[in-house]
């Protein structure tokens, strides 16, 4: 353990020398995170202004707040794991990650995590300024808070196993990009990204509670609204630990179908 | 007797390469039923290393010299036969084995590229869980010996190929591997890297006694480094032996260097005159007659000075691989 620790701290500092490299591209990065949800927010306000102030159960000022609460928990979640895996492959740097003695996994999830926290205040920092501007409806219990905060943890973690799991496509394919490109139309209408998922029809709503997506952007952003009981936050929150318990399983079993594969035909 | 570092016995790697043809037909046929060829990489090859010993793998391109170390390292999974590496066995990929090990590929990097290389040095440190004493003594002996100062704090991007490829070898070393696998070390590098890397690696393996196994396309590499070779070609075990004995094995010709005082001699009744300048002339004779030949020469004309040498080393692999077997 103390040696995982080692490495999650050097890392976190190699990351963050990276990061001071990329500067310019971490900015265009920054600002598409914070475009995509700005588009939704203005087009949803639109809508509910000419639809005489709301849209389903939502109002212009808790659209605002859902898009901005959004923004930060997709910001949180995210993960790029997808394109980086499949750039290690083809140019054989995987070949050095699996002769090191530690899982490729845990830079990986280091690598995430420190990004995530430096950028966080940046983050924090527009969604203070868009807060000025779209005057959002935000007063959730304190009972909500206090879970959002695993919520959002285990948001993160579900995503992180799942997509570095889907990642793994790349041991069998050299078209990710197609697997990727419907992962993320899924993505983007199951989880809420879109919209809030209260408004769409209810078989949608039905396959986004079956499937993974809710669970890794959409239930935190709901409990924090203070859209959810009690119970039914309490329920997320365990259906978030079975997504958990499923994505570790999967991980193990196709990263090992993976390395077999790659170890058979050349690395 | 003391067990092999490396125990090779019959060792195999057959790949699955889907074959395609040119043309929209072809192309179609190829969707229905996709065709396969089997390529042997490596067809049955066996030696052992000693600890300690620096071997020279040889073979031309695509002689499977790769794909052997890729399985000696664990990265490849072997189709058939037995390898073991300090009793491992490498695929099973245990972490007290990679502790132990290092592979450098000289086209390949493994130092995090936009950021200065102490950065990578340092995350291998945690990786392989050197002790920090441990860690800042093979480092400096590593920055001394490769002369790392001032290109430790350098955007690795920014170094040259040569700069690049000592940071590299730094990187793979830090945690002091009782095997090293060097996969081209010096490519592309000037005379002078090549020299400093070469005298690099004796030093290592004196100072750690650390096995080495090589493949380099430079023979100065192999004359300067190995003792021992091991040649393959078409992915079969073609010599393995000393350096020395292969010279000896392959040459048929000697090369006699003469300097005459009358420079308008024609010598092709002696020998295959190979060149000519300045009154120095070069003959190729066969090497059963090198003795004959000789004595005739200096019987027969002016002689000022005369050399009989071995033919170049490149010229003795190029046989070899032109030959395939002795």
């Amino acid at each position: 353990m103390k040696g995982l620790a080692e490495l999650y701290v050097q890392q976190f500092k190699t990351t963050m020398a990276m990061m001071f490299q990329y500067r310019a591209s971490l900015l265009i990065w920054m600002i598409g995170h914070v475009l995509e949800p700005l588009v939704y927010l203005i087009v949803w306000s639109v809508v509910a202004t000419t639809g005489g102030g709301s849209v389903g159960d939502y109002t212009k000022t808790q659209f605002a707040a859902y898009f901005i609460v959004l923004m930060l928990v997709n910001n949180v979640t995210y993960t790029w794991i997808m394109y980086e895996f499949e750039y290690r492959i083809r140019h054989g740097s995987l070949s050095f990650a699996l002769l090191k003695p530690v899982h490729p996994i845990h830079s990986d999830i280091a690598d995430n995590v420190s990004s995530k926290v430096l950028t966080l205040p940046f983050m924090l920092a527009i969604a203070a300024v868009l807060a000025l501007i779209f005057h959002p409806a935000l007063s959730p219990p304190l009972w909500a808070i206090a879970l959002f905060i695993p919520a959002l943890l285990l948001a993160f973690l579900v995503r992180f196993l799942l997509e570095w799991t889907l990642a793994q496509a790349a041991f069998w394919t050299t078209r990710v990009s197609a697997i990727n490109q419907t992962y993320f139309v899924l993505l983007l209408f199951l989880s809420g990204q879109i919209a809030p998922l209260s408004l769409m029809p209810h078989p949608v709503r039905i396959l986004a509670d079956i499937l993974p997506f809710r669970w890794m952007v959409g239930f935190p952003v709901e409990l924090l609204l203070g859209r959810l009981t009690l119970t039914e936050a309490l329920m997320g929150l365990g259906v978030q630990a079975a997504w958990v318990i499923i994505g570790l399983v999967l991980l193990r079993v196709v990263w090992r179908a993976g390395v077999r594969v790659y170890s058979a035909v050349g690395a | 007797m003391t067990l092999p570092a490396i125990h090779i016995r019959d060792l195999r790697k057959t790949y699955v390469v889907s074959q395609q043809e040119a043309g929209a037909k072809a192309a179609l046929k190829d969707l229905v039923h996709r065709r396969t060829q089997e390529v042997r990489a490596v067809d049955g090859i066996s030696f052992d290393l000693a600890p300690g010993e620096i071997v020279g793998f040889l073979g031309p391109n695509g002689a499977g010299k790769t794909t052997t170390l890729k399985m000696l390292s664990g990265l490849l999974h072997p189709t058939a036969g037995e390898v073991t590496v300090l009793g491992h066995i490498p695929w099973k990929r245990e972490k007290t084995f990679l502790r132990q090990i290092t592979l450098v590929m000289g086209q390949r990097n493994q130092l995090v590229w936009d950021i200065p290389a102490i950065h990578s040095f340092e995350l291998n440190r945690v990786i392989y869980r050197v002790l920090p004493e441990d860690y800042r003594r093979m480092l400096g002996e590593l920055t001394e010996l490769l002369d790392l100062e001032p290109l430790l704090h350098k955007p690795v991007r920014n170094l040259s190929l040569g700069e690049r490829m000592k940071c590299e070898i730094a990187a793979a070393l830090l945690h002091r591997p009782s095997i090293v696998f060097l996969d081209e070390p010096t490519i592309g590098l000037d005379v002078t890297m090549q020299r400093r890397i070469r005298a690099f690696i004796t030093e290592y393996n004196r100072r750690f006694g650390a096995t080495v196994l090589l493949t380099s396309h430079y023979m100065n590499d192999v004359e300067a480094l190995c003792k021992r070779v091991v040649v393959i070609h078409h992915g079969r075990l073609v010599f393995d032996g000393d350096l020395s004995v292969l010279v000896q094995q392959f040459t048929e010709h000697k090369t006699i260097v003469v300097r005459l005082a009358d420079c308008e001699a024609d010598l092709k009744a002696y020998g295959e005159v190979v060149s000519c300048l300045d009154g120095q002339i070069t003959l190729r004779v066969p090497k059963a007659e090198t003795a004959r030949v000789t004595g005739r020469l200096l019987a027969d004309l002016p002689v000022i000075d005369l050399l009989i040498e071995d033919p170049p080393i490149e010229e003795v692999i190029e046989r070899v691989f032109a030959q395939g077997n002795p």
